[in-house]
């Protein structure tokens, strides 16, 4: 596992234009801006999409100030391609964007996924032609790009988790040499609330494990038993080939079935074996709990009020929300609804994560859906948690 | 090391003639990155001991863009094709000429899709039989060159693989230029452009027709429009002096630092 180092032998003299720590008073788009540049982000490429467009908007003051390109690309193919290179480079790279500009980065996606390198598309989710808040792109960010994969997937609640989940999205991504998606929605991106920037020497920052052996002796596949391989950067004498066709150890094109086997299974065990590990949430009230109910976005504020609310009759209900959606926990879910009789998800789509917990619980789970634009009211899901009592 | 290239194929003297130029150059190969999209001419990437990027169709500009960009250090060589770059990659080509992104453009044009199987391609000349113009093309063809320089490029030229000596010139002159350089070379495809169009797989009666089919610019000068009909005029094109995005950019850097309120 990579050794996280504190904030500042990371970022050195390029922290003195960060914002100190301290209160703001800050929206979501922007809080994501400030935690991309804590983590050591210094290549920010994205195309203008509502309701991602402030991030850009930012970054290209912000970006600048901390040394590091920030480029308006011609269309979201190539900004995600630009990432690439730039990730390959050395650079911690973002990019921001929405719906069908998500859809065209899928491609890149691919490619990242299959030749191991890390970056963060943040997806801000919308409904479509009126913009307000959906949840409808969680199954597209987990299977997505074509091709057999893991993917890492992270979802933000406030304005104050958009800074903390994008530092830990960069921090998954250069551990686990794979792309990481931020997701979150209209109306978390554009809420405007506190956010509490830590004294830096408290941020944790993972930089991706670079090769030690001679150059000579480099194999820029070869792994230790945690199947994630060196990373060699473009200039620093250790050669490589990136290419997306079945690779060796070596980076060579093989035309084999085995070895394409072997890179497939390695590419995604590296990341299912540590599941448990990545995996973020946070319960409330859930010892004695009969009914609950498990949410993640802007849907857990709605339905952590619910629960207080049923809480106060004295109903017992509890309340999970998920950082992590992908990859899922299997073995967290199961223990932690082991005592729950009825388990409700509301979602903002037509009901898409339900078919996770169901897969991993093997119950019926009741699954609530809105696709308004609007988040759930406290008063809808707790009208939900009444028929369930 | 086993290669792909077919009998006849232009993209091994592409090759050829590139590292001698970056041999000539003394140019370190560890500090070239070499990126390819996908395509014959792409492939090259993959037997190069260097840096490579290969394998996603059209994006080896936006790759291309990244790396300048992180590292301004490098040089960045493109490897693509007429259908990679006046194609699935156009947008990303004419991107990377407007904003003069430091790279060298290698573009490898054999009128059709010759990985693919011979299909017709941006490139392909009006009235040439591929697998999808079986009575003759009807599309009007890019010409490349032109659409570099609208879009911004600051080098261009156009070769072919029976050029060697201008080829190597324009490759050296290319690489050590600042900015956006594109050199377009003409190649033959035996296999799949010789083969349908002219009814024969035979090295030579391809390389003869591009012998037939090229002019070089002094010698076009003295041709009237009609007899340059069907003919593609080489040279060396076009070549200014202009700042690249870099160049641009790092005095952004000082604008917005002026700007902070830490």
């Amino acid at each position: 596992m990579q050794i996280a180092v504190e904030g500042r032998k990371v970022l050195g003299e390029e922290s003195k234009y960060l914002l100190p720590a301290g209160s703001y008073f800050m929206m979501g788009n922007e809080a994501i801006v400030e935690g991309a540049l804590h983590a050591g982000c210094r290549f920010f490429a994205a195309y203008p999409i509502t309701p991602a467009s402030e991030i850009g908007e930012k970054m290209s003051l912000r970006m600048p100030q901390v040394g590091g390109i920030f480029i308006q690309m011609e269309d979201e193919l190539g900004s995600i391609s630009s990432l690439i290179g730039a990730s390959l480079t050395g650079k911690k790279a973002l990019t921001a964007t929405s719906d069908v500009g998500f859809n065209l980065m899928l491609e890149g996606l691919s490619y990242c996924v299959n030749c191991e390198v890390p970056l963060v598309v943040v997806n801000v989710q919308r409904t479509r032609g009126f913009i307000h808040s959906a949840h409808a792109d969680v199954m597209v960010a987990r299977w997505g790009p074509t091709g057999d994969h893991q993917m890492i997937v992270l979802i933000a609640s406030s304005v104050q988790e958009l800074f903390d989940l994008q530092i830990e999205a960069f921090n998954l991504a250069e551990q686990y040499r794979n792309p990481v998606i931020l997701l979150t929605e209209e109306m978390t991106a554009h809420m405007r609330e506190k956010l509490t920037i830590p004294p830096i020497d408290e941020i944790r920052i993972v930089n991706r494990k670079k090769p030690t052996m001679s150059p000579e002796k480099y194999l820029p596949y070869a792994t230790d038993e945690s199947g994630i391989p060196a990373m060699s950067t473009f200039g620093d004498g250790y050669n490589v080939l990136y290419t997306m066709n079945p690779h060796d150890e070596r980076g060579y094109n093989v035309w084999s079935g085995e070895i394409y086997d072997k890179l497939v299974r390695r590419i995604s065990d590296k990341i299912k074996r540590d599941a448990e590990r990545i995996f973020k949430y946070k319960a409330d009230f859930l010892d004695d709990s009969e009914v609950l109910v498990i949410s993640y976005g802007v849907t857990a504020r709605s339905a952590l009020e619910a629960v207080r609310r049923a809480r106060e009759k004295g109903k017992k209900v509890g309340h999970i929300k998920l950082n992590t959606l992908w990859p899922s926990a299997e073995r967290t879910i199961r223990k932690l609804t082991q005592n729950a009789k009825k388990v409700i998800v509301p979602e903002m789509n037509m009901g898409q994560y339900v078919l996770e917990i169901e897969r991993i619980l093997k119950r019926e789970i009741i699954s609530l859906t809105k696709t308004t634009g609007y988040p759930f009211s406290a008063q809808e899901i707790s009208e939900e948690i009444e028929r369930a009592l | 090391m086993p290669h792909i290239f077919c009998p006849g194929c232009g993209c091994g003297q592409i090759m050829n003639v590139m590292l001698k130029a970056i041999d000539e150059l003394k140019r370190d190969i560890n500090k070239i990155v070499f990126v390819g999209g996908v395509g014959c001419n792409s492939r090259q990437v993959c037997w190069i001991k260097s840096y490579a990027m290969h394998g996603l169709h059209g994006r080896a500009f936006a790759w291309a863009t990244g790396i300048a960009l992180a590292n301004p250090e490098l040089k960045v060589i493109v490897l693509t094709g007429d259908g990679d770059c006046g194609a699935i990659g156009g947008n990303h080509f004419i991107h990377a000429a407007r904003r003069n992104i430091d790279m060298t453009v290698v573009v490898c044009n054999n009128f059709n899709y010759g990985m693919t199987g011979g299909q017709a391609a941006p490139t392909t000349p009006l009235g040439i039989h591929t697998t999808t113009t079986p009575f003759g093309n009807y599309e009007n063809p890019f010409d490349l060159c032109e659409l570099g320089k609208a879009a911004g490029a600051t080098y261009i030229s156009r070769w072919s693989t029976l050029t060697h000596p201008q080829l190597f010139r324009s490759f050296k002159k290319g690489i050590e230029h600042k900015g956006f350089s594109f050199i377009e070379v003409l190649s033959p495809c035996p296999t799949n452009y010789g083969r349908r169009e002219l009814k024969s797989s035979d090295p030579l009666v391809n390389m003869n027709n591009i012998k037939e089919i090229t002019i070089t610019e002094k010698k076009a000068s003295k041709l009237s429009p009609e007899e340059l009909k069907g003919k593609i005029i080489l040279g060396d094109f076009y070549e200014i002096e202009k700042p690249s995005f870099y160049d641009e950019y790092k005095k952004y850097i000082e604008l917005a630092r002026k700007k902070f309120k830490g």
